[in-house]
């Protein structure tokens, strides 16, 4: 019991992680029908920036304060984020207005190749690393429960806990501003919203600095949990299953499907995996995504498919 | 000028239907294809042949079966390579495990083992749609990699999924020098090319094109989409699993599962849309620029006497290919398939224009 609730933490840990990827998908599909390959190229891009500039502003500008540094490192990297917005609504989506679906998808796919390559030009090529504090000792919970308690890794629980932090950040920017709002507005009827005055061009640019966000976040835990290095574009492969399952149109669907996969993952790999061969991790997701999507082709939150004629 | 069609009357039906209606067009081909099988063997050096000939042929081939699906039905699909790599595996067991098994008999029934996970990948596409069914055949993808690294059964016990075959020969001819290997590979690409062109301007090349356009408008009119999605599913998994084997067989000698990784779906995907979707001619031209393109940009740093690191160009090669995709998508969305026709549209009123 012990060993499977433990299981079922991480997992669950793990999914929060997951969520905030996705988060950065979904936002970017209901704002401009574009299905964002480029989301793990950006977490990449994001993380790289930010361990970099950790580096290099107390050299630039001759102070020895590490948490300064890394507040400045983060604002300096969200700078660049919103930078990157701005050039790929302005070099390339503005182009492709009204094009298919696959085309827009490419198009992300040839955004990411270049964020690659030059991300790692920019930043070097090597493992760097972000440190931002998080302890790595673990904590046991539910002693008094069970006979040795169950062992959580604290590191684990915070990058849990700041996903968690800033999934509600953004819900309450959602509902409660102005350009929240404005998004909502754009992401259910992009005709309707413009005419009542809402600028599209400008709205896709913040849409696309708080996917930035989002992957300077998981970039960020990620990256301080693993190391900054090219593997971490990958992570986007994995936060696909999340975003078909939740439904490309649902924030609470990338959520609650970041949990599930995340505990999907974790408890077929330890229970199931063994009798496989293991790894099985990988394509567990993708194939409990697609049997629950048999079911409900949409998704388990998304907006409902209606074909007419 | 010399591009008209004038004065050249179909009098029968045969005449009427044929591939290239116009007669110029019919030279050009034929002079194409007798120059391809007769002239570039003594012209091209082995180099050539090995690093640009041979895997433009077989990804050609490899996105003609695509194009089937992406272009013709509509289906999106991230799991070529996982195609690929059921067809170059199943070509494997067949090739090793049943002694005197000819090459170009086992290279087929490798692209029938390819049809049969094909179709059963397809079927979940008759329920999901659109964007959601692309990430969904990612699970092909990555079961197919995964089974080919643990299950050892398929690789015939090898450490790592790597396999490897020697001494290929159809009919007692050997396929051992890159000529002819070429030869080997332009043969399939021929017949294939042949058959794939006559199979989307039939029957049920234009049920799978109303299907794309909108599948429940074609289920009114009387198109059945379980048969029409599936039937494009193996054809183009057949067409995909044979040019994974050929890749395997000929190409390679020896490989991994991570040959047929998932950047090589999105490679072929690729050369589909830059080429052109729905458009034969399109795989062509797709291939050719996704092959050529990399060699290109390793090529030019050297070419301009400018030294630089290898990593660094690794990194610029990335760059400067992903921009010029975005570039391509924007300033022709329909492909390098639409720019010939355009061309071509040109050329008949060339030099006098309305």
């Amino acid at each position: 019991m012990g060993f499977f609730l433990e299981t079922l933490f991480g997992g669950l840990m793990a999914g929060m992680l997951y969520s905030l990827i996705a988060l950065g998908f979904v936002l970017i599909y209901k704002a401009s029908g574009v299905f964002n390959f480029a989301q793990g190229a950006m977490v990449l891009f994001a993380a790289l920036a930010m361990a970099r500039f950790a580096e290099w502003f107390p050299k630039w500008f001759g102070f020895d304060n590490h948490w300064l540094a890394i507040a400045l490192a983060f604002a300096g990297a969200m700078l660049v984020m919103i930078v990157v917005a701005y050039l790929i609504e302005r070099l390339v989506l503005g182009k492709l207005v009204n094009q298919e679906g696959i085309t827009l998808l490419m198009a992300t796919l040839g955004i990411s190749y270049f964020m690659d390559g030059f991300g790692q030009t920019l930043f070097g090529s090597d493992i760097y690393k972000i440190d931002i504090g998080m302890p790595k000792d673990p904590i046991f919970l539910f002693e008094s429960l069970f006979q040795g308690g169950v062992l959580i890794n604290k590191e684990d629980l915070y990058a849990a806990l700041i996903a968690a932090a800033l999934v509600v950040a953004l819900s309450i920017f959602f509902q409660k501003t102005a350009t929240g709002r404005a998004l909502r507005a754009v992401a259910d009827d992009h005709q309707a919203a413009q005419s009542i005055g809402i600028p599209l061009k400008h709205i896709w640019v913040v849409v696309w600095s708080v996917a930035g966000f989002a992957a300077l976040v998981a970039g960020m835990i990620w990256g301080s949990k693993l190391g900054v290095q090219f593997s971490l574009s990958q992570v986007a492969l994995k936060a696909l299953p999340v975003v078909i399952l939740g439904g490309l149109t649902s924030v609470p669907g990338a959520i609650l499907g970041g949990l599930i996969i995340g505990v999907g993952e974790k408890l077929s790999e330890v229970y199931i995996g063994p009798m496989m061969g293991g790894g099985i991790e990988i394509w567990f997701a993708y194939v409990l995504a697609l049997m629950v999507l048999l079911v409900r082709p949409q998704g388990l939150f998304g907006e409902k498919i209606i074909d007419r004629v | 000028m010399l591009y008209r069609e004038n004065g050249q009357f179909k009098t029968s039906y045969t005449a009427d239907q044929q591939i290239f209606p116009v007669l110029q067009d019919r030279v050009l081909i034929l002079a194409l294809v007798a120059f391809a099988f007769l002239a570039v063997p003594f012209l091209a050096n082995e180099y050539f042949f090995r690093a640009v000939l041979v895997p433009f042929l077989i990804l050609s081939l490899a996105a003609l079966g695509l194009n089937i699906l992406v272009g013709y039905c509509g289906q999106i699909s991230l799991g070529t390579g996982a195609f690929m790599a059921i067809g170059a595996y199943g070509a494997y067991n067949f090739f090793v495990r049943i002694p005197g098994m000819p090459l170009i008999a086992a290279l087929l029934l490798g692209g029938v083992s390819a049809t049969v996970v094909g179709v059963l990948f397809g079927i979940p596409s008759l329920r999901i749609k659109g964007l959601y069914l692309a990430v969904a055949t990612l699970a092909a993808q990555f079961f197919t990699d995964w089974s080919f690294l643990r299950i050892k059964w398929f690789t015939n016990d090898s450490s790592s999924g790597s396999v490897s075959v020697a001494g290929l020969n159809v009919m007692g001819l050997p396929i051992e020098t890159p000529v002819q290997k070429y030869l080997f590979c332009l043969t399939f690409l021929c017949v294939f090319a042949l058959l794939a062109k006559n199979l989307v301007r039939g029957n049920i090349g234009r049920e799978w094109m109303a299907i794309r356009d909108m599948d429940v408008a074609a289920a009114v009119i009387g198109i059945r989409p379980v048969y029409a999605k599936l039937t494009a599913f193996a054809v183009s998994s057949f067409i995909v699993g044979v040019a994974g084997g050929l890749w395997g067989f000929v190409h390679l000698g020896s490989w991994e599962p991570a040959a047929f990784s998932v950047d090589r779906s999105f490679q072929l995907l690729f050369m589909v849309i830059i080429g052109g979707l729905g458009s034969i001619a399109g795989s062509f031209f797709g291939a050719a620029f996704i092959v050529l393109l990399p060699i290109l940009l390793d090529a030019l740093p050297s070419a301009m006497g400018v030294p630089i690191d290898t990593a660094l160009a690794s990194h610029l090669t990335y760059m400067i290919f992903g921009a010029l995709i975005v570039f391509f998508l924007i300033v022709e969305p329909h492909g390098i398939a639409r720019l010939w026709a355009t061309g071509r549209e040109k050329l008949r009123l060339w030099p006098f224009p309305h």
